[in-house]
């Protein structure tokens, strides 16, 4: 078993402090007052401590404060109990189990500890003191005591106690600031007052919470995951884990977070500008893979919607540390003139099982088993696209395309944005009704039925948005004439799977400026 | 005492902020007295020097109920609604 590691400085009962190594042998035992198995030993100290204390320091350990003058009182006991309700000096030496009794040298070195209580063991033990310190017996009647007694499991180990003490030593993976608040100060109301919060609640990220959220990665807590804008601030795994603490995560969820972080803070998908824009732009997340089931995402009936724990908090964690960390406050570096409630949380996983289609993550290069999330830069939505009338396949996907015509303004054309769009069960079932209908040629409908001859995007006296009267007039007839459609590649529209299988309401995500000057959606596999 | 871990970047320093000092006196300034004993006289000392030196000022007295206890919401919201400014004389 361990070996002491390390000094330390405790009050006994009496106020004496106790500075380990002594200089002198030392027979060190913690106990813990509730322990049947430590009762049953402290007398066996005592007699150590009677027969042997003028030549060694026998010393309890006790692991509470009220417990330890219980238990000098219940045996008498007269060797030193020193108060260890702290557990440091338990944490720090690292057993498990008490009664946990260790004989060491001068200089605090020396043999392996004895844990729980084997009569023979013990008597081998009181032998050996005997011989080191070449001194007469103890005189304890072996015989007397039981062969074996198990301990129990000490204090330090407790689960909320472990967690406090490894967030406390020396080689904590918790660097961050700590903030201490004091008592009579409100902590909500400290945390809004700070400018934590995106206007909502938020968990205290105390070190134990934030120690449980690293447990839901295998990266180092000190790694840097992304350098995020707007202020350009590295990201440690510590950091991610203490805003998804604050937005409500569990730490099964972190690795996504991570993922998510990374694929927004990268230069294709422009956290700067998606941020900065007047238009009011936000990530929205899909999520694809394994990690949908294993996180009990919600994929079906309210799949964009509130409710589901994962799909609520992943995409509100990314949103705090952009904010926290990243600086992009509205007022600052966020100038969006409405701004848009998806920049409170969007997140949804697609519900690959219900759809004919590859999922998004194998169209975009990734294998069916990766768990994979998708950022999109999007301005509006979900945008709803209502038809419970179409029975043949392509009305459906025509009603899904002029469904997708109002993105930022119907008559604007040949667009190079992105849009995803959200198809429904049922609008799939009709899709599906005459035999297969690929991606593909739903994409191609979605062009073919929202084609317009361009003089319809000349300004006029409706709206002077579109072509200007000055460049029209330069234009031929024929020119005028052409048709084109919504969008100025099919590749523009992203189409993915989600919802009940009850209602004929599909639904359309607007983007931003697409492209090397606005935003490209970024896909990053999930690294559990 | 609770302790909570930073969410930043930790370039701002973690504390309640005073707010941004203007070097200026204008509008209304509220003097309030908690109700402690001779807090009056503070405030009466107070009003007179600023009446003096910013005579622009307006100058508009507040009295809590008792200091023993938090000030009313209303009366909070009177004075954040009526001042620009307040003094609070604390001790007695």
């Amino acid at each position: 078993m361990s070996v002491a590691p390390s000094g330390f400085s405790l009050t006994d009962l009496s106020g004496q402090t106790r500075v380990f190594p002594t200089g002198r042998p030392s027979l060190i035992c913690f106990l813990k007052e509730d322990c049947n198995t430590c009762n049953l030993v402290a007398p066996i100290l005592e007699a150590f401590h009677q027969a042997w204390g003028d030549h060694a320091d026998i010393w309890v350990l006790g692991q509470s404060k009220d417990g330890n003058q219980i238990l000098q009182d219940r045996h008498g006991l007269t060797l030193p109990v020193l108060d260890d309700s702290a557990l440091k000096t338990s944490f720090a030496w690292g057993f498990e189990i008490v009664p946990a009794v260790y004989w060491l040298d001068e200089r605090g070195q020396g043999g392996p500890c004895l844990e729980g209580f084997v009569r023979d063991e013990w008597q081998a033990l009181a032998q050996q003191i005997s011989a080191d310190l070449k001194a007469p017996d103890c005189g304890v009647v072996w015989a007397d005591l039981p062969d074996w007694r198990p301990g129990c499991g000490s204090k330090h180990l407790d689960p909320e106690i472990h967690e406090r003490l490894l967030a406390e030593a020396d080689n904590s993976p918790i660097r961050a600031r700590r903030i201490e608040i004091a008592s009579s100060d409100d902590l909500d109301e400290f945390m809004f007052d700070q400018g934590f919060s995106d206007g909502l609640p938020l968990v205290p990220p105390t070190p134990e919470r934030v120690l449980r959220m690293l447990t839901g990665t295998k990266r180092g807590s000190q790694e840097i995951v992304a350098v995020v804008p707007p202020n350009m601030a590295p990201a440690t795994v510590e950091k991610v884990a203490i805003n998804a603490v604050m937005a409500g995560c569990r730490p099964e969820y972190l690795p996504v977070v991570i993922a998510a972080l990374e694929a927004v803070c990268t230069d294709e998908f422009n956290m700067h500008g998606v941020t900065a824009t007047t238009m009011g732009a936000s990530p929205v997340l899909v999520i694809n893979g394994p990690i949908r089931q294993k996180l009990g995402m919600n994929m079906k009936l309210a799949a964009l919607g509130p409710d589901n724990r994962a799909n609520a908090t992943i995409g509100r964690a990314l949103r705090l540390i952009i904010r926290n960390l990243g600086g992009a406050k509205p007022g600052g570096v966020d100038r969006s003139t409405l701004s848009t409630p998806m920049k409170f949380t969007m997140c949804f996983p697609e519900w690959e099982e219900g759809s004919p289609w590859e999922p998004l993550h194998v169209e975009r290069g990734f294998a069916p088993s990766d768990s994979v999330v998708t950022a999109f830069a999007m301005t509006s939505g979900p945008v709803q696209i209502v038809d419970q009338e179409s029975r043949q396949p392509d009305q459906i996907a025509g009603t899904l395309g002029l469904g997708l015509e109002g993105m930022f303004l119907s008559k604007i054309h040949r667009m190079p944005v992105d849009a995803l769009l959200v198809v429904c069960p049922e609008h799939v079932k009709t899709l599906l009704s005459d035999g297969p209908y690929s991606k593909a040629r739903l994409r191609d409908r979605i062009q073919e039925v929202t084609r317009r001859p361009l003089r319809d995007m000349v300004a006029n006296e409706i709206s002077g948005a579109g072509i200007p009267l000055a460049s029209a007039a330069k234009m031929t007839d024929a020119q005028l004439d052409m048709l084109v459609p919504k969008f100025s590649s099919d590749q523009h529209i992203h189409i993915v799977v989600a919802g009940s299988e009850a209602g004929k309401f599909s639904a359309a995500f607007h983007g931003w400026v697409t492209g090397p000057a606005g935003s490209v959606p970024v896909s990053r596999k999930i690294e559990c | 005492m609770t302790t909570i871990l930073d969410p930043t970047d930790e370039r701002v320093p973690v504390e309640r902020q005073i707010t941004a000092r203007t070097g200026d006196i204008s509008g209304i300034v509220g003097l309030l007295d908690i109700h402690k004993p001779r807090g009056n006289i503070l405030l009466d000392e107070l009003e007179l020097l600023l009446a003096t030196r910013y005579p622009k000022v307006e100058l508009r007295r507040y009295t809590k109920p008792t200091f023993a206890k938090p000030c009313p919401s209303d009366l909070r919201l009177q004075i954040r609604s009526e001042c620009d400014y307040l003094v609070e004389a604390l001790a007695d």
